[in-house]
């Protein structure tokens, strides 16, 4: 059985990115969000650290400042202008949240608190500049409980626990998604003149992630599926201090307040590779040094594979005011008291700096002259606008989903007010519930567990922080087998109620795809850059390659890559030292 | 049984700890319900070989992904601030995802959070739940006009609020309370803490509205201070705490 809707503008997502869109759109057209959550379980409230702008409340800052930190930090991969206009509109995005009633951390004097975090500097890298609003260590978990309070006060209307399969096109024109209801296993056809995708990242194709189960890619794979291209997907950040083995992230607030890393023999290693910045280095300098420790023999513990975070300096109100979550997963996950002892961390799959390709207005673009997609949008962590480039700062993702989440909600609005959406075709449900029958009809076959743990296994040994010719041709090649028995997947539940296990084999299938992108963007691109470090090419080649990679499906199903220009701007590339 | 011995292995240098070792097995006794199938609910076991420091939200991913993959349960977050899995965990409330398999050994008998309809296995109706929620305006109330900058609040002032805001929406206060097992109308816990997270916020106006609305034969006077929520709360809310205040504004404030 099939039931059909019909929209004016249907979002894909509710997380940071897909709330704020929906607050714009909901305003002014008939919306709805689709969220394969319930919106307030997103992966958007487990942020930890902060979200930035140039308030300047403690130090003085300006939106420049800013936009020069986002380019030099995405080493130079950042297109410029929208990076100038997210640094500007990032100011009143916070005064926003604070009117909607997010409890921000705050000075003496009433204002918003602020404070350092990895990469953000005065004056062009003068020295760490306090510009990361907070709300102690659970920044993004206000920003989304903020956000759905704004969509219960608007009525906005949702529909939790559906799943996004496919995305409808006729001739290039959005015409809507089709979407699982978990509940009850029916398919539902969402027709509608335009359509924002807001799904989050794919951390989950690596085995030690600060990414939640969910985050599987869905809205970039159903899009590739549908001939829309991944820019930048070689570009993933790793984040250097995750729980060790298990990859929860313990936010760089740890050292914004004045943690520092150890390796194996006590010394402040950070010292070393970034004079100036140290330990609040970007996340690529600084897991780099990491590995590099590791390498030379001076990791920690039994398997000499970590280094230690130590905040045991910190005073104690430092550490239950401003850092009490992170505190607690040291204890609960490690059975480590960090007032006392050193906590053990490793470099964690964190963030997507690629995605779908969109303009400022968070239109989807594709090709390297960038033709829109009539109705099509993407905003947060599954878009590339690009504001991140090669390496993202810390604090500007949650900044990313509010400013182009606002944008995008508001574009897709006034282009669906007053166009129709295209006709559907004869079954639009036809192609998901051909996806959804093959799974479902096999009565054995192969088990999508054990395809997942051996992707997430070898991403991350051949396609994390440091990568190779051989090791990705390797990885390209393991990436084929799994496909092969990705085909012959099967589930053990055949029932129509909460069929999870059906979903999750879905999302394995959204996984792998994104997994081939990656890693066939990350072989072409023979430099280092940002967080893609190719051991066998350490250097940047900005003659070759100062641009963005977009991978396409092909009709094969190989991948094709085309390459565009980066939109350059006020800031000449120049070598990263911190 | 543990086959290894359990305790922390050691690094070698001066006794830094970097989690346990070894092998452990677990037996995991699981309240199964699936509409599809029969119209009643039974137990199931299962025994799985993992390790001390893995998540019971591991454990049971490990049966469903190796052992019976139609064990349905919701979880993402993996590091309990999402809220997606309360259930009861050897008889009290907890998140899967923040009970250590060394915490419950040799074993743990797991079942769906109660008072709420199970619509399969751990899976529960949460929509009455949300109902509770949206019912106290769960929102920021201010009409007087937007400033250009920040409203301006005192750290003292947001401090009066700072526990409640901590909320994930799990609801094992709710489905911990005997009073909401009983009364389906009662807003529940959850519900009251998230009134009190605006109440008590310097730059609200609502405060008088929720509080008629928690004044009424569903609202706080239910409560019976039996802790249970407060002790359930994966957040470390003081949840009867917040309830209190609540009642006490009611009675010697606003009427
Ligand atoms: C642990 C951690 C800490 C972080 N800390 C910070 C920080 O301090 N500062 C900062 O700036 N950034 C931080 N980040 C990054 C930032 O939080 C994320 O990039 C951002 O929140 C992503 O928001 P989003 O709205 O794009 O996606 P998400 O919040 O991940 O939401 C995705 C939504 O899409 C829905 N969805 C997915 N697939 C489907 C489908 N097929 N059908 C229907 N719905 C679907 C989900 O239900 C969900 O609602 C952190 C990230 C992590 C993991
Ligand atoms: S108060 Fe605690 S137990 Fe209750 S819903 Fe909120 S987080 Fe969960
Ligand atoms: S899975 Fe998110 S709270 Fe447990």
């Amino acid at each position: 059985m099939t039931t059909a809707h019909t929209y004016d503008a249907v979002i894909v997502g509710a997380g940071g990115a897909g709330l704020r869109a929906a607050i714009e759109a909901s305003d002014r057209v008939h919306t709805a969000v689709i969220s394969k959550l319930y919106p307030t379980r997103s992966h958007t409230g487990t942020a930890q650290g902060g979200v930035c702008a140039a308030l300047g409340n403690v130090e003085e800052d300006y939106p420049e400042w800013h936009a020069f930190d986002t380019v030099k930090g995405g080493d130079y991969l950042v297109d410029q202008p929208a990076a100038l206009l997210m640094c500007e509109e990032a100011v009143d995005a916070i005064y926003q949240l604070e009117h909607w009633g997010l409890p921000f951390n705050r000075t003496t004097d009433g204002r918003i608190d602020q404070r350092r975090f990895g990469g953000h500097t005065r004056n062009h890298g003068e020295a760490p500049v306090k510009r990361a609003c907070y709300a102690a260590d659970r920044t993004g978990h206000m920003i989304l409980q903020t956000l759905y309070q704004q969509c219960v006060k608007r009525n906005v209307r949702f529909f939790n626990e559906f799943y996004v399969l496919d995305l409808l096109m006729d001739e290039g024109r959005v015409g809507g998604v089709v979407a699982y209801e978990l509940a009850s296993g029916e398919l539902h056809v969402f027709h509608a003149p335009s359509v924002l995708f807001a799904t989050g990242g794919f951390g989950r194709m690596f085995r030690v992630s600060s990414n939640a189960h969910t985050l599987t890619g869905d809205g970039p794979a159903v899009a590739w599926r549908r001939g829309i291209p991944l820019e930048d997907m070689e570009f993933f950040q790793f984040h250097p201090t995750g729980v060790y083995k298990m990859g929860i992230l313990l936010s760089e607030a740890v050292r914004g307040e004045g943690g520092i890393l150890l390796n194996a023999e006590n010394e402040r290693f950070m010292e070393r590779y970034a004079p100036t910045v140290k330990d609040l280095a970007p996340r690529d300098l600084v897991s780099r040094a990491i590995y590099q420790e590791i390498k030379e023999g001076r990791g920690a513990g039994p398997h000499k594979d970590a280094v230690w975070l130590d905040v045991r300096h910190l005073p104690r109100e430092v550490i239950e005011e401003k850092l009490p979550d992170v505190t607690e997963f040291a204890r609960v996950y490690l059975s480590v008291e960090p007032t006392k002892e050193l906590v053990p961390i490793q470099p964690t799959a964190h963030y997507a700096m690629g995605g779908i390709p969109t303009d400022v207005e968070g239109q989807v673009v594709t090709g390297p002259d960038e033709t829109p997609v009539p109705g099509l949008y993407a905003a947060g962590e599954c878009a590339c606008v690009s504001v991140h480039g090669a390496n993202r700062l810390g604090t500007n993702s949650l900044l990313d989903i509010v400013v182009f989440g606002r944008r995008g909600g508001k574009h897709m609005a006034e282009f669906a007010d007053g166009s129709d959406a295209p006709e559907l075709p004869e079954r639009p449900e036809g192609f998901a519930r051909d996806m959804l029958d093959g799974l479902m009809n096999r009565r054995e076959g192969a088990n999508a567990a054990d395809i997942r743990s051996e992707l997430q296994e070898s991403m991350f040994d051949l396609a994390f922080v440091v990568r190779s010719e051989t090791g990705l041709k390797k990885m390209q090649q393991i990436l084929g087998g799994l496909r092969e028995r990705y085909e012959r997947v099967f589930v053990q539940d055949t029932g129509r109620t909460y069929n999870t296990e059906l979903m999750e084999a879905v999302e394995l299938g959204f996984l792998l795809d994104c997994a081939e992108a990656t890693v066939a963007a990350a072989l072409a691109r023979d430099e280092t850059r940002g967080a893609h470090y190719r051991e066998d090419h350490p250097l940047r080649d900005d003659e070759h390659w100062l641009k963005h990679s977009l991978a396409y499906r092909g009709p094969d199903g190989s991948v094709r890559l085309e390459f565009k220009d980066v939109k350059l701007g006020p800031y000449v590339p120049m070598e990263r030292k911190y | 049984m543990a086959e290894e011995p359990l305790g922390d292995v050691l690094d070698d240098s001066d006794g830094r700890r970097v989690g346990a070792g070894g092998k452990v097995t677990l037996a995991l006794r699981i309240r199964r319900y699936n509409p599809d199938v029969r119209e009643d609910s039974w137990w199931d076991e299962f025994t799985i070989d993992t390790e001390p420091d893995d998540r019971l939200l591991d454990a049971l991913h490990q049966v469903k992904w190796y052992q019976d993959g139609t064990l349905a349960l919701r979880r993402s977050c993996a590091h309990g601030i999402c809220g997606s899995d309360a259930m009861m965990i050897n008889g009290k409330n907890r998140l899967a995802c923040k009970v250590l398999v060394k915490d419950v050994l040799p074993k743990a008998t797991v079942e769906p959070i109660r008072g709420l309809p199970v619509l399969k296995d751990l899976i529960v109706d949460m929509e009455p739940f949300f109902a509770g929620y949206r019912s106290v305006l769960p929102y920021l109330i201010n009409d007087e006009g937007e400033p250009d900058r920040e409203r301006l609040q005192t750290p003292e002032e947001r401090h009066r609020f700072d526990d409640t805001t901590k909320c994930i929406l799990c609801a094992a206060c709710t489905t911990a309370c005997p009073i909401f097992w009983g009364d389906e109308e009662y807003v529940g816990p959850a519900a009251i803490v998230n009134a009190h997270r605006f109440i008590y916020d310097s730059r609200d106006d609502g405060a008088d509205e929720r509080l008629r609305i928690l004044a009424e034969r569903t609202g706080v006077f239910r409560c019976r201070t039996t802790f249970n929520c407060t002790e359930a709360c994966p957040r470390g809310i003081e949840v009867t705490k917040a309830i209190q205040e609540v009642k006490r504004s009611i009675l010697f404030e606003r009427f």
